[in-house]
């Protein structure tokens, strides 16, 4: 989209008569800005905390925002797809503890191998994700209540699952703890953020998904215009459910990148999560109306959010006064879309 | 026709990039039916936003009764006398008729509402109107032109002086086009100035006392209507003549084959028992009064709502259509009467939009050939005449009938040969109908077949070789072209049982 309209800058200035410079620039504008923006924004941030805290500037640092990075990427590139549909998927936060719980419970209790454990929460993550891609294209739920009731079973189910204990996948020095070493690598003594080549590769491809398949194609045409996409001859449901489906699968990948990342999980967990997923692909201007948004957006609004998080604790801004940054942070993003909506009705 | 109540003199108004008004003159006076004029983007809107304070004007004056006036928002141009009766109904469906008119401003008794007394007020504004609505009917149960009586009793309410209609008669039955008239004939009698915006002709002629014709942004001139031919003003317009002969015989062969049979389709309370046939290379006019089950055959026929039951025969082929795919499958493309909620994704370009329907031919591989898409897209722009700086403009920045030729592009991509077009040049300006009729013919010449809703008499009259007519869900009427006339047409959309 970004680049479309750039070529086409020059072109519709030219034409005057239709008016097209007029109408389109501004829309150009503010898709071209609101990244120029994000990046200005991150790079502020990063100087900021640099500059007020010497904590920040250390390696140790940038370690610990890719590990709020990595699964804040997955939850965001897939419900970034819902979010395009003109839907959203609340489920995503209690999901990935859940299914971590419940891979974790097979590889400590069941003593399965590590990968069944994997398999099996990635699966759980399709599980759910079809379902709730059923309960909103099948079922005609709002996707607001489809998936936060799937939000509160999730949140029950891996409670049950692990009986109520706290689960924590095996350790990066432990035999079995291969998962942690997939996104943090120790290469003689220097830690090395592997996990960023993993989102880095599934951006890409999931870009390449939505900007360049039939299915993506379908998806943003859902979200833009669902009814005129179903009277083109377009399988709606199918797609719509598609949006729900990859959200889930992405959960999945989430949950292997928290338990790789953190010590251990708590069952009931993960509330909370999916706002700071949902804001940064906001932020990143995805429309929460549907019909718009980039990958490429989503991550560099993730990273916004994964910076905010690590850098306010150390320039000692308490925990309390975290949530109501962030929560101002995103009415200014939510508040931007509401504006770029207004330029193209 | 009284005293000037109104004066526009040298309105300039310009956005970046565009001259949108450019010294545009008008003049209204108590007791007169002024036309304003001009086709789609020719800048009416844009004149009345400017007199309403919607816009504020770069250039020029406003005098409004002997003084100099400019309102800085719609608000104050109503407390003055100024109001629009808007094309579309800004009409709350849950709260009753009285509620709807007194919104905003509703009469008080202390701190409470006081329902009663706007009913009274509300059935008095009725009274003075001469129209039969009970001011405590929920106002999504009444009809579409009951609702725009409302929106004309809220506009007297307002004490207005100066009332604006935009298009008022684009959603009205015959009927109800009549019992508008006469109410603002009422009104022009009882010496308010009138402002009556468009595009049907033979309104116009009726209707006005003058006609200010815009062109481009731009004043054309004002003529007086009776004094005036419609090729005159049309001729002010667009700069040509547009003739609009009806077709006196069929131009399909007696043994085309059917394409489209359908049999005893039943469809909801709006689908009873229809059945048809479409030729080849034939225009099948569908005509018949607002709501009388037009559009909705044309649903279920597509497969966009579900049918209870009924045949469906293509090409001799009996087919299952049960969803929109189905009947692309089967060859149908649809065009709807609403053009920006089912036709087009206004936020995409105009190649997405073309190549929507036929992805599947796009593919290369995994991937979607945006090349052949660009290409394909760029062929049917130049084949259907689409004004569009280019196949990457977002279709939001076209022209109603730029747009409508997107539509078609989508379905001839698709390479549909039986097309449906539901009313499809509502809303579209003089210029661009003749050559989307224009394109009709030449597809039917090239073996296509169309079955084409209309609800302008004109139109169906035009264009169709065969002409089914419908009444309250019911086919109650086929004629040939030949052997049609407005009066038995009428006649047969209203033959109810």
């Amino acid at each position: 989209m970004r680049q479309r309209l750039g070529i086409r800058g020059d072109e519709t200035m030219t034409d005057k008569k239709q008016g097209n410079a007029f109408t389109n620039n501004p829309i150009v504008r503010a898709i071209g800005v609101q990244k120029i923006v994000v990046v200005i924004v991150l790079i502020a941030m990063i100087l900021f905390f640099s500059a007020m805290s010497p904590a920040f500037r250390q390696y140790s640092t940038l370690l610990s925002i890719m590990d709020y990075t990595y699964y804040l990427a997955f939850l965001g590139i897939g419900v970034t797809f819902c979010l395009i549909t003109g839907g959203v998927d609340l489920s995503i936060g209690t999901g990935m503890f859940c299914y971590a719980l419940i891979g974790g419970y097979l590889i400590n209790y069941v003593h399965t191998p590590v990968i069944v454990g994997i398999l099996a929460t990635v699966a759980c993550g399709l599980i759910a994700g079809t379902i709730n891609g059923l309960i909103v294209s099948k079922g005609g739920h709002a996707p607001f209540l489809a998936t936060l009731c799937m939000m509160m079973i999730l949140r029950g189910l891996g409670a049950l699952v692990t009986g109520g204990a706290s689960i924590t996948w095996p350790g990066a020095t432990a035999p079995n703890g291969w998962t942690r070493t997939l996104f943090k690598m120790d290469m003689g003594g220097t830690k090395v953020p592997l996990g960023f080549l993993w989102v880095l590769i599934l951006a890409v491809v999931m870009s390449i998904f939505l900007n360049r398949s039939r299915p993506g194609r379908y998806i943003i045409a859902i979200g833009s215009n669902k009814e005129a996409t179903r009277l083109s001859g377009v399988n709606v449901a199918v797609y719509q459910t598609l949006a729900y489906i990859i959200s889930g699968l992405f959960t999945g990948l989430a949950a292997l990148a928290y338990s790789s990342a953190f010590q251990s999980m708590t069952p009931g967990g993960g509330g909370g999560i999916e706002l700071n997923a949902i804001g940064g692909a906001i932020i990143g201007g995805t429309s929460m109306s549907g019909g718009a948004g980039t990958i490429a957006g989503t991550i560099l609004g993730v990273f916004i959010m994964s910076v905010l998080q690590t850098g306010l604790p150390l320039i000692g801004i308490q925990a309390n006064f975290q949530q109501i940054i962030i929560g101002i942070v995103l009415i200014v993003a939510v508040y931007i879309d509401v504006l770029k909506n207004k330029k193209l009705a | 026709m009284g005293d000037v109540i109104l004066t526009m003199k040298g309105i300039d108004k310009s956005f970046p990039g565009v001259h949108a008004l450019d010294h545009v003159d008008l003049e209204v006076r108590k007791g007169e039916v002024h036309a304003l004029m001009g086709e789609n983007g020719a800048g009416k809107s844009t004149l009345m936003k400017v007199l309403t304070g919607i816009y504020s004007k770069d250039e020029g004056t406003i005098t409004y009764e002997g003084k100099e006036v400019e309102f800085s928002n719609p608000r104050a141009a109503q407390d003055a006398g100024i109001v629009i009766v808007h094309q579309e109904l800004n009409m709350l469906g849950h709260l009753t008729v009285a509620q709807n008119i007194f919104i905003g401003r509703e009469i008080m008794n202390g701190k409470l509402i006081d329902d009663k007394k706007m009913n009274e007020e509300a059935a008095k504004l009725f009274d003075q109107l001469g129209i039969d609505i009970d001011p405590k009917e929920t106002m999504s149960r009444l009809t579409v032109g009951k609702q725009q009586m409302c929106e004309i009793a809220k506009a007297i309410s307002h004490e207005a002086k100066v009332i604006i209609f935009d298009e008022p008669s684009a959603a009205l039955t015959e009927a109800e086009i009549e019992e508008l008239f006469k109410i603002i004939r009422d009104l022009r009698d009882k010496q308010m100035g009138i402002v009556y915006i468009s595009h049907r002709m033979d309104e116009i002629k009726v209707i006005t006392d003058r006609v200010t014709v815009m062109r481009d942004g731009g004043y054309v001139g004002t003529l007086i209507t009776k004094d005036s031919t419609k090729d005159d003003i049309i001729n002010m317009m667009v700069g040509r003549v547009i003739y609009e002969d009806p077709k006196t015989e069929s131009a399909v062969a007696k043994d085309a084959p059917v394409v489209l049979k359908v049999e005893h389709l039943n469809a909801g309370r709006m689908v009873r028992d229809v059945s048809f046939e479409l030729r080849k290379g034939e225009i099948l006019g569908f005509s018949g009064l607002m709501g009388a089950g037009r559009t909705e055959t044309a649903r279920a026929l597509f497969g966009a709502d579900p049918k209870e039951s009924g045949d469906i025969y293509v090409n001799g082929q009996k087919v299952d259509i049960k969803t929109p795919q189905d009947a692309v499958k089967c060859g149908i493309g649809y065009l709807s009467e609403d053009r920006k909620r089912y036709g087009i994704v206004v936020d995409k370009t105009v190649a997405e939009n073309s190549t929507m329907a036929s992805l599947e031919s796009f593919m290369k591989g995994m991937f979607i050939d945006k090349k052949k898409e660009n290409q394909i897209a760029q062929q049917y722009v130049e084949t259907l005449k689409t004004k569009t700086p280019g196949v990457d403009q977002l279709v939001v920045n076209l022209s109603g009938g730029n747009q409508q030729k997107v539509v078609i592009a989508k379905w001839l991509v698709r390479n549909c040969d039986i097309l449906i077009f539901d009313e499809p040049t509502r809303g579209i300006d003089v210029g661009a109908k003749s050559e989307i009729y224009q394109l009709m013919n030449e597809l039917v010449a090239e073996g296509k077949s169309i079955i084409m809703i209309s609800s302008e008499m004109t139109e169906i009259l035009r264009m169709s070789d065969r002409i089914v007519v419908m009444c309250e869900g019911r086919k109650t009427g086929e004629l040939d072209i030949a052997e049609a006339t407005q009066e038995r047409i009428m006649h047969a959309a209203t033959l109810r049982d």
